[in-house]
């Protein structure tokens, strides 16, 4: 019977959205985490399976380590088995980074058969990345030339199919000169000047005419014109024959079976790269990776060198961008991705456009977003059955919208345009989370694109649906009253006051919001019959109400309709008359502060809140006190929806002590405890003699009822209730309207 | 002859210079702003692009910037297609073929070719920063296979959104009604409405043509206000031709879904792949277009 943490601490405007701002340290590119995504991971069946590969690689991995003596593969099981073992975890779930530098070591350094060897080369697919420590021991051993030429070509296929694998390149480029070493040899030479030619730099421009060697010398052209004197073909060929070996297909599959799912938990680094989970139209791209502008290219005069293709740009290109501290150092030169769409999955980047104030910035994000939303949502196209991606697409903007504390202009039309086609099912969160965001608009737009298509769904949907939409009412509610905050701090920029919204307007529009909630909750009530788990939804909401005077500044405040006061006044349920009570007590506290605010200042203030409300206010608080303390609430409730009912009429339900029936203790709420306490105070009593709670037992069972964690009834009983005249326990005290 | 259709004939255009994109089908597609995208860079773009086509040809190699390609890529200006002086300019594309044997003669062979233009689009793009273009229509002709790579080198680069531009029926009757009341010779063709019938398990067209004389004696009795249409004149323009239809063949064709429409002037599908037919009149159809694009864009 506790009461939610929430009412007892007051909420800090934003706190709410702290839970969807990520956790820096695991923005490194490559080490995103998503908890949601880890858990699912641990539930699911194949999870066991892994578990026991993995230990198997692992005694696979130790043993190529630590192999000391040539061994033949046909006479050693336990090889057979370590083979077997490297060979279908490498083709079923790919090889982790650690396991390259071994199985490289091993496989190059003649300490098998080319057999073994050949198997082990072949079984190198990575999970994610290639240490490129590994890369530089392989060169190493292929300096020493221990194992054959076949082998040695081998691992040279391998290293161009993997090459974008690779975490770090700088060593390899330091080793560049081994690799031209190699040309010599006439096998090898193709392979080489390919890996040369993916290894090339401008600064690198130092070499029968074959095609491989032709491809080296016309990048070493374009980077050094000076340099390579001889004219080149200038046909397009194939330069290189397809060294792709066995490994490429292997690579795709481990990808495809990795993402599979969810294509946001793909590692980030094989941005350029990454492959379609299905075969999508060309102009239609949910999750697109961050790559530079490169504008100097685009714009640059034909007649001038390319001098600055590599390495003297001043600009920091978002490609490498990586971490916090990246971004830090290099955000007076970071240059801006050449789609901004890809800023969604880049945490990075969203931290920067929280710092730039630039409008095209928005605006281009807004108007791929709004262009995305049409093209895929599921409801609107009509052959479109990719729910899951829209989802996943639909959660990732909702992330991003928390995250910069703002809702998105495009989102909030795709949500107008799509509401009135919507079942109300389909994505149904993801859709309710993102209508949370809407920015404050004037009523007419709001009352026929969101709250009409709304009321319909609401009306005919199910209780659980009907709570959602309350909840991301209130939370609509709570971000236009946090931006309401934020803007008041910033009044005094007068470039802020600019903003279109004037105080008068945001105070009606908030209004209608809220009794937008008022109307369909009254409805709900009576529709569901007034279900507690409903109720809390929509009292909840009211605790934002009653509470923005003080808590946001607002001078608007607007109590609950009859259909939700007295459905929650005379609820059956202890935590909705709690929760009535405090909301009660925080309506009190708040007018009273705006009275005292009012009469203090003297001077006409813009905004008041109208006689109505404290009027409003009285009535209910008379009903209230009437049933709970005074037992009147039949004869003084003169709210005109109430309680009050003719005495003769009370006296033909034959019903004995009908005054009674709704205080602290005969209340249906309450009953429960006055039966507890009766069996603790009388423990041998087992008439259930109510009316022994009386006098000082009064209070000892209000003390009861506080220590069972009733806050709420306590707050409002010891503000709203005069109980100076205790003996008498009559009369309340009424703010001064 | 004074303008026949509201002032949207327009005549000052050089029917020369634009003659190539008539008769041709050219698909639709709507594009958002073109992010700094500059007229003094086309040549630039021209040899970029040709790098990107050819890489996307040859997945996996890298292709060196510059040199003499199988396809050559052409971006040019067209400066006569515009609606107001507020419009862009129109960009054109093209992409020609050299083959291998043919390559001393350096015979070119057009492959395909699209056009990004806006007609009297400014109005729907007031205050946009500097850094944008506003060209919100794209209308290509030629395997989508390079559409869809020239789409994304441009959605790259330009970070713009390309999407087809389906006509919906409305329109399509607005089309019909427009292109009726203009002039055109004598020996203009028949007007040809296909309607699609719903609900069937085999695919069913209605072809319903209408010699072209009778469509405009029909439309000028309907239209109060010459230059001026209303959506109600385009209702009982579209009524009087089903009830003349269901009289003779007892079929109602308004519970059947309009599918294309063609004119002298042009004709046009509901998938979004429109004919232009008459020069002058390009201007006024493209207008229409440009209204649709920007729809779909807001």
């Amino acid at each position: 019977m506790q009461r939610r943490q929430s009412s007892k601490t007051p909420k800090q405007p934003l706190q709410g959205h702290h839970k969807n701002q990520t956790d820096l340290s695991a923005w490194r590119k490559g080490g995103r985490i998503d908890p949601e995504k880890s858990i699912q991971n641990h539930q699911t069946p194949d999870r066991q399976k892994n578990d026991r590969q993995q230990d198997s690689l692992e005694q696979a991995l130790c043993y190529f380590e630590k192999v000391q003596e040539r061994v033949s593969l046909k006479k050693n099981s336990v090889l057979q088995k370590h083979l077997a073992t490297v060979e279908s975890v490498a083709l079923q779930r790919g090889l982790p980074p650690e396991g390259f530098e071994v199985l490289l070591n091993v496989a190059l350094s003649g300490k098998f058969g080319d057999t073994v060897n050949t198997c082990l080369l072949k079984s190198l697919v990575p999970a994610s990345v290639i240490p490129e420590s590994s890369i530089i021991s392989s060169v190493s051993w292929l300096c020493v030339g221990k194992c054959s030429g076949n082998i040695q070509l081998l691992f040279l296929k391998w290293l161009i199919t993997v090459f974008d694998f690779i975490d770090h390149k700088e060593q390899i480029h330091a080793l560049y000169g081994f690799f031209f070493s190699f040309l010599q040899d006439e096998k090898m030479c193709p392979y080489v000047c390919h890996l040369l030619y993916l290894l090339t730099r401008k600064e690198n421009g130092e070499s029968g005419m074959q095609s491989h060697l032709q491809a080296l010398l016309s990048l070493y052209k374009l980077f050094c014109p000076e340099l390579v004197t001889i004219t080149l073909p200038g046909k397009m060929k194939t330069y290189f024959k397809n060294s792709e070996g066995p490994w490429k297909a292997a690579i795709s599959a481990i990808r495809r079976r990795s993402q599979g799912n969810s294509p946001l938990s793909q590692p980030l680094f094989l941005g350029t790269a990454q492959p379609q989970s299905r075969k999508r139209k060309w102009n239609t791209q949910l999750f697109i990776p961050a790559s530079s502008a490169n504008r100097n290219n685009l714009e640059q005069d034909r007649g001038k060198k390319h001098v600055d293709l590599y390495g003297t740009n001043k600009s920091f290109p978002v490609e490498q961008l990586q971490t916090f501290p990246q971004l830090l150092e290099n955000i007076h030169r970071l240059e801006l991705p050449s789609q901004m769409g890809s800023v969604l999955t880049n945490p990075l980047l969203l931290h920067y456009m929280n710092c730039i104030k630039d409008e095209s910035v928005y605006l281009r994000l807004n108007y791929w977003m709004g262009q995305t939303l049409q093209e895929e949502c599921t409801w609107c196209v009509a052959d479109n059955q990719y729910e899951d991606e829209f989802k996943d697409f639909l959660e990732t903007v909702y992330k991003t919208e928390c995250f910069l504390q703002e809702g998105f202009s495009s989102c909030e039309e795709f949500l107008y345009k799509s509401l009135p086609l919507w079942d109300g099912f389909c994505c149904r969160s993801q859709i309710l989370r993102l209508v949370s965001w809407i920015p404050l608009g004037s009523f007419s737009e709001m009352k026929s694109h969101l709250y009409d298509p709304l009321a319909q769904l609401f009306f005919t949907s199910s209780l659980y649906f009907k709570c959602s939409v309350l909840e991301s009412l209130k939370e609509l509610l709570q971000n236009w009253l946090n931006w309401h905050v934020i803007h008041l701090d910033s009044a005094s920029d007068p470039q802020v006051c600019s903003l279109n919204t004037t105080l008068s307007g945001l105070v009606n529009v908030v209004a209608e919001l809220i009794q937008f909630v008022g109307w369909i909750s009254t409805v709900a009530l009576r529709l569901e019959n007034n279900p507690t788990f409903l109720l809390y939804f929509i009292l909840d909401f009211y605790e934002t109400v009653c509470d923005m005077y003080l808590r946001y500044s607002l001078p608007l405040l607007i109590m609950p309709p009859a259909g939700v006061f007295y459905p929650a006044l005379l609820s059956m349920d202890s935590v909705s008359l709690n929760q009535l009570c405090y909301i009660m007590y925080r309506y009190r506290t708040n007018l009273v502060a705006a009275k005292e605010n009012e009469q203090s200042k003297k001077k006409i203030l813009q905004f008041k809140f109208s006689s109505q409300t404290y009027q409003e206010y009285n009535q209910y608080i008379i009903a209230m006190v009437g049933c709970l303390w005074t037992s009147t609430a039949f004869q003084k409730d003169i709210h005109p929806q109430g309680l009050h009912m003719d005495e003769e009429l009370l006296k033909k339900t034959a019903m004995q002590e009908f005054k009674t029936s709704f205080n602290i203790v005969y209340h249906p709420a309450m009953m429960g405890y006055a039966v507890l306490f009766l069996q603790q105070a009388w423990p041998d009593d087992t008439t259930f003699n109510f009316s022994l709670i009386k006098g000082k037992k009064w209070n000892w069972y209000l003390e009861y009822l506080y220590a069972q964690g009733l806050k709420g009834l306590k707050l409002f009983i010891e503000s709203s209730i005069n109980r100076v005249s205790q003996a008498s326990c009559s009369k309340a005290e009424n703010t001064q309207a | 002859p004074e303008p026949a259709c509201g002032g949207w004939g327009q005549e000052n255009t050089d029917p020369q210079r634009i003659a190539f994109l008539l008769r041709k089908q050219w698909t639709l597609y709507s594009v958002t702003p073109l992010y700094r995208f500059s007229n003094a860079h086309l040549r630039n773009y021209s040899r970029l692009l040709s790098a990107f086509i050819a890489a996307e040809r040859q997945k996996g190699w890298a292709v060196e910037v510059g040199v003499e390609l199988d396809i050559k890529v052409a971006v040019s200006s067209l400066p006569d297609l515009k609606g107001s002086d507020q419009d862009h300019a129109a960009i054109l594309v093209e992409l020609f073929s050299r083959s291998p044997a043919s390559q001393k003669t350096s015979e070119e062979k057009l492959i395909w070719s699209g056009w990004f233009c806006s007609v009297c689009g400014d109005d729907f793009f007031e205050n946009m920063p500097e850094d944008f273009t506003c060209l919100p229509l794209f209308l290509t002709n030629g395997a989508e296979s390079y559409t869809a790579i020239v789409g994304s080198w441009f959605q790259k680069t330009f970070d713009c959104c390309f999407h087809r531009l389906a006509i919906s029926p409305l329109n399509l009757s607005w089309m019909a009604a427009m292109w009726t009341g203009c002039k055109v010779d004598k020996t203009a063709s028949a007007m040809e409405l296909i309607f699609s019938v719903p609900g069937l398990l085999q695919p069913l067209d209605i072809s319903y043509a209408i010699h072209p004389e009778d469509a405009k004696a029909l439309w000028d009795t309907v239209q109060k206000t010459p230059g001026e249409i209303t959506q109600e004149e385009v209702d009982i323009f579209m009524d009087c031709l089903y009830s003349h239809f269901h009289r003779h063949f007892k079929i109602r064709l308004s519970a059947a879904k309009l599918v294309k429409v063609s004119t002298a002037i042009a004709s046009a599908h509901c998938d979004g792949i429109i004919k232009f037919l008459q020069s002058r009149y390009l201007i006024g159809v493209l207008k229409l277009l440009t209204e649709l694009a920007v729809s779909q864009i807001q």
